[in-house]
Parts: C-alpha cells; structure tokens; sequence
C-alpha cells in the first residue's frame, strides 16, 4: 500500500459557466521514506496541488489517501512548510514555533515544550535569532523558522510549497542542504514542489513534471539515480545529472512550446472585480 | 522595551520632533546649505503661521470691535443726544470695562480671562479646602450616625470642569470600547450575522449626538425614576459612548473578517481550536484596525461631548462655554475662546496617546 495516494483528482474552481478547471486527472503515489520534487512553471496549479495533500482543500472529484486513509482537512502528521512562510508577525521566531509544537503535543509540560523549540530553532541555526520578530529576519532566516516550525511539530509527511522560491541563490543552496540533512536524519517522506529542475534534482529521488493548467496532469517521472549524500559542485560534472537533467528541462520546454502555441487562440476573460466590502 | 521620558520622547509625542531637532542643530553649529532649507521648513515657517494666526485674529478683533463700538456711539447719538454719545466714545476709548462692546475678543483679552479663570480656579480650592476642613467633624458625626456628609456644593472652577470632562470622555470611551470591540470581533467573525445586522449599523452611525442624548434620555429617565441623584452624568457618557461606538465596531469587525489567508491557512495547519483561532490568530492580526477603530472613536467622543454636556446640563467644558454664553458678562466671550483652546489642546493631546498605544500594539512597526 502507497505511503500517499492521490487517485484521478480533478479540481475546479468557480461556478456554473465561470468553472476553470485547474487539476485533472492527477494521479500520484508516493512510498514511504521517498523524497518527490513537483517541477512546473508558475501558475500551473502547483499550490492547489499541495493544498489538496495538506487538507486545506478538497478535490472536485477523486481521493487522496494518506496511509490508506481519505485526507478529511489538516492534520499533524503532515507538515507544510509554506511559500510566504507564513509566519505570524507578531510573535516572536521562539513563540512562533512554541504554538505549533503545543498544538502537536498537548499533554506534554511547558519545559518539555521549551525543549524541543530550542532543539529546532537550534538545528536551523537561528538560535540568536529566537527572541526577535519576523521582521526583523531576512528572508532566508524567516523560511528557516517555517522550516523548524513545521518540522517542531515532528510529522510523517513534510510538504513543501517551492519553500525557497522566493530566496537568492546562495541561501537557496545552504537551505537545500540544510533540508536534506534534516530529511535524511530520520528519513521522512517528503514531497517538494519547485520551479527549479536543478533544485529537483539536487534533492529528490523522483522528478515529476506537472503541465501546465488550467487541466493540469502529473508528466512522466523521471528517476534521479545519483547517490546520496549529493555534492552540488561535484554534480555539475556528473554525466548522469546533465542527461537527466536536459531531459527534463527538453520536457518542460516543449510543454512550454506546445502552449503558447496553443493560446494563440483567444480566450474570453471572465469579468472580475474585486470582492467590495461595504459598510 | 523600556523608555526614559527625554526631552526628545516629549517632543516626538506631541509632534514636535523635527522642529526641535532642527533648533538644536541650529544652536549647535552644524547646519551646512540643506540643513538651512530645512530650518526655513521646520522652525521659521510654523513660527511665521504661528505669528500670522494671532495677528490676523486681533486685527480682526480690532475691527469687531471698532464696528460694535461705533454702532453703539450712533445708537446714544440718535437717542440720547451727542453729549451722551461723547460721553461713551470716551469711556470706549478709555478701556473701562463697564462699557466696551460685546464682539469677539482678542488674544490679550483672551489670554487675559485665562488668568483670570487660573485665579478663580485658585480662589475655589481654597473655598473647598477650608470647607473640607470645616466639615470633617461634623461629617464624622454624620457618618457615625449613618447620614449622609454634608458635600461641598460651590460652583464648580474652570479646571474642576476640564476634569469633569475628561472623566465623562473616558466613561463614555470605556463603554464604547466594551460594547463595540466583542460586538464587532462576533460580527466580523459571522458572515452571516454582519449581513443581518449591516442595515443596523448602516443606519444608526450617521444619527447625530443630539438624538443619540435624547434617546438615552428617554430610556434612563425610566431607570432612574425612583433615585434622587442626578443621572446627568450617566445620560452624558452614555450617550458619548453610543455615538462614538461606530468606528471602533466597524473597524474591528472589518479587521477581523479580513485577516491574511495565510494566518488562517496557519491556523488550520497547527488544528487550532476555534477559542485558540481567535485570541492567538484572528485577534492579533486585527489590532492595528482595531486601534485605529478606538483612535476614532476617541476624538468623536472628545468632540461630541461638548454638545452633549450641553444638552444634558451635566458639568463639563460644554456646559461651561454655555453658561458663559448665557451669562453675557464682559469677559465671557473671552473666556469662550480660552476653553475653545483647552478644548482643542485635550483633543489633541487624546489623539496623541491614542497614537502612541496604537504604535506600540501596531505589529507592522518598523523600528
């Protein structure tokens, strides 16, 4: 039995004549243990994806299974690590992860509790940092702290929504590292959604491209078989990096091609305004 | 976050920031050519509009005054003959009091009745002190014997009044405050209940603090039938409250229906329980609005208080200028414009305090 399952999901959004379906048809397993890396562009329902796994949404049609079990909303046992990080702004790195660490184990006692927020605030090196606000963090520090919240909590399942989308290439190396050392620590399944093949490949042990929406499907996998612990400058002359990785971005490309070739037809835009508030 | 009162926390507070950095660097010999443009900003131009306000308002004045007093030199002449008419244009020109026109006065005269609303304020403690000193034995017989003490029930001073007022504002926001913040968090909270309630609100923000004082009026005139004291107070600072309720609930329900995705999105994540949502999630978010939501209910109360106490006949600021207004001595118009000052001052100093709790709660604070 599939670790996660997520069986002929489709997923629209609107109503009536103004439905955009931006899923169809995904179907995904993923075992126990593996690391899986999402790639697609921007826009091409990425983050529906994920939300659907997490248990912020639910499919139009379809199921997803977690352990064999339906996904009916959230739960603890899978931990999100989000794009925007997401913190809230008014407490403090310590406190941010501290809420979420007591929602995850009510009986245990306030020192307890203290323990492991030290522990994760500590593995993500932001130990000086725990007494200060979100926005006093750059931005790495600030997805480092997400990153120990979500993992505090210790789930069975990470997700990450492109964690290091928004990150400068250098805090986007260390971070990957730091996220494989943490992964491979106790090795926990986790699923990576990211823009960049490089970073897919660097980190995960299967590829899966998603076309673009609106009707967006899961691509072919594509299997990383470079072995572990992977070293990124030594990467880049790895033969087997290079081919796997022209494989997916000639992949990539092509859908790319195929759709812009595809929207030379017009499409009519629904009339939106912006939901008013008034009183 | 611990802070020392300085010179400069002081004039941050109330505004004065740059006007006092500019000075000092002025004294201390570091301004170079930008620094000169700024001192023109800062310093010489407020002072300037400063200086311009008070020459403008006793030229004004002065003109007033001439008018009036000429009209009433034409009126003697007509009626009682030009040796009368002579006779007053010398006692106008003279300055005795007993004669002058009633017009708007100027600054001297204003700054004038201020001094002499500080004496009579002065003369009045005194009055009260030795009247609590008189009657402490005897009210300790009184209360030993289980009557009530006998109060001092002399007119109230300038500054008993400002204090007055400043009580009535704060009950008044106090209610306001208990009323429309939870009120709001559950509106805001309940799309359902903010579509049911809307026309309520809709209608009852824009009615003006003259009707909301008689309703009041109308229904704690019942409540208090059968107690003799004076609910003058009560109907005044429920009334502020009630009008000035408005902004804070529509701020708070807004801010509390409008909280980031992502906070609720967190929210769900961690499974948090619907009590914990809303104090550890919903609540914080929507501070800042909430204050900003009490900063306008403050100054609302501050300024419909004037014409509440008025209204209602209870001591205060409002009362005070209409008592004024009423009596017509020489220097009422004069001490008008004196209260129309402090009135203004303690507006302004409300505002401020307002600012600085909402800065010190405000989540979005850059320092």
């Amino acid at each position: 039995m599939a670790y996660l399952e997520l069986k002929n999901i489709y997923k629209t959004y609107g109503q009536g004549d103004n439905t955009t379906e931006v899923l169809s048809n995904i179907n995904l397993t993923i075992e126990e243990g593996e690391f899986v890396a999402i790639v697609g562009f921007t826009g091409s329902g990425k983050t529906t994806l994920v939300n659907l796994i997490n248990g912020l949404l639910e499919p139009t049609k379809g199921e997803v299974l977690f352990k064999g079990e339906p996904v009916v909303g959230t739960s603890h046992e899978r931990g999100v690590i989000f794009q925007n990080y997401s913190l809230l702004p008014w407490l403090t790195v310590g406190q941010n992860v501290y809420m979420a660490v007591k929602e995850a184990f009510p009986k245990k006692s306030k020192s307890e509790l203290q323990a492991i927020v030290a522990e994760y605030v500590d593995m993500v090196n932001l130990t000086p940092a725990i007494n200060k606000r979100p926005k006093e963090l750059s931005g790495g520090m600030r997805q480092r702290v997400s990153v120990a919240r979500a993992l505090a909590m210790k789930p069975e399942m990470i997700i990450m929504d492109e964690p290091l989308g928004a990150l400068d290439a250098l805090t986007r190396g260390n971070l990957q590292d730091e996220i494989l050392r943490i992964w491979g620590k106790d090795k926990r399944t986790a699923l990576l959604i990211t823009n960049d093949v490089d970073e897919g490949i660097y980190m995960a042990d299967r590829i899966i491209p998603l076309r673009p929406g609106p009707r967006a499907t899961l691509g072919p996998e594509f299997k990383i078989d470079i072995e572990r612990p992977r070293d990124k400058t030594a990467l880049n002359d790895n033969p087997n990096f290079k081919k796997t990785r022209n494989t997916i971005i000639e992949y990539l490309m092509d859908i790319g091609n195929e759709r812009k070739s595809e929207a030379k037809k017009e499409y009519v835009l629904p009339e939106v305004a912006p939901k008013s508030f008034v009183w | 976050m611990k802070q020392s009162i300085t010179l400069g926390n002081v004039t941050r507070f109330i505004g004065l920031a740059g006007f006092i950095e500019t000075l000092k660097n002025v004294f201390a010999g570091k301004l170079d050519k930008d620094d000169f443009k700024n001192f023109l900003r800062k310093v010489i131009m407020p002072l300037a509009s400063v200086l311009l306000f008070f020459v403008v308002w006793y030229l004004g004045a002065n003109k007033l005054h001439e008018i009036e007093a000429n009209h009433l030199i034409n009126k003697a002449l007509v009626e009682q003959g030009p040796a009368e008419a002579e006779k007053l244009r010398a006692c106008i020109a003279s300055g005795d009091k007993s004669c002058q026109p009633n017009a708007l006065p100027s600054p001297v005269q204003v700054w004038g009745a201020y001094q002499t609303l500080l004496a009579d304020h002065y003369v009045i403690s005194a009055d009260k002190k030795a009247f609590i000193e008189k009657t402490a034995a005897i009210n300790e017989k009184r209360i030993a014997n289980g009557e009530n003490p006998i109060t001092y029930t002399g007119r109230p001073s300038f500054v008993d009044q400002i204090y007055t007022s400043i009580i009535t504002v704060f009950a008044g926001f106090l209610l306001a405050l208990f009323i429309a913040v939870p009120i709001g968090i559950v509106i805001g909270l309940s799309p359902t209940l903010r579509s049911s309630v809307n026309w309520l609100i809709q209608i009852f923000k824009p009615v003006s603090p003259v009707v909301w004082f008689l309703l009041v009026f109308m229904i704690v005139k019942t409540f208090t039938k059968n107690s003799s004291s004076d609910s003058a107070f009560i109907i005044c600072f429920i009334s502020v409250g009630l009008c000035s309720m408005w902004a804070t609930l529509v701020n708070t329900a807004m801010g509390v229906s409008s909280v980031d995705k992502d906070y609720i999105n967190v929210a769900k994540v961690l499974k948090l329980g619907p009590i914990q949502k809303v104090f550890k999630v919903i609540l914080p978010s929507s501070l800042p609005l909430i204050f900003t939501g009490l900063r306008i209910t403050l100054s609302v109360a501050w300024m419909v208080l004037i014409a509440i106490e008025l209204l209602a006949q209870s001591p205060g600021l409002g009362l005070f200028v209409w008592e004024e207004f009423q009596n017509g001595a020489n220097d009422s118009n004069s001490k008008i414009i004196a209260a129309m000052f402090v009135i203004g001052l303690i507006g302004f100093m409300l505002d401020r305090i307002m600012l600085t709790i909402q800065k010190m709660v405000s989540f979005n604070k850059n320092d």
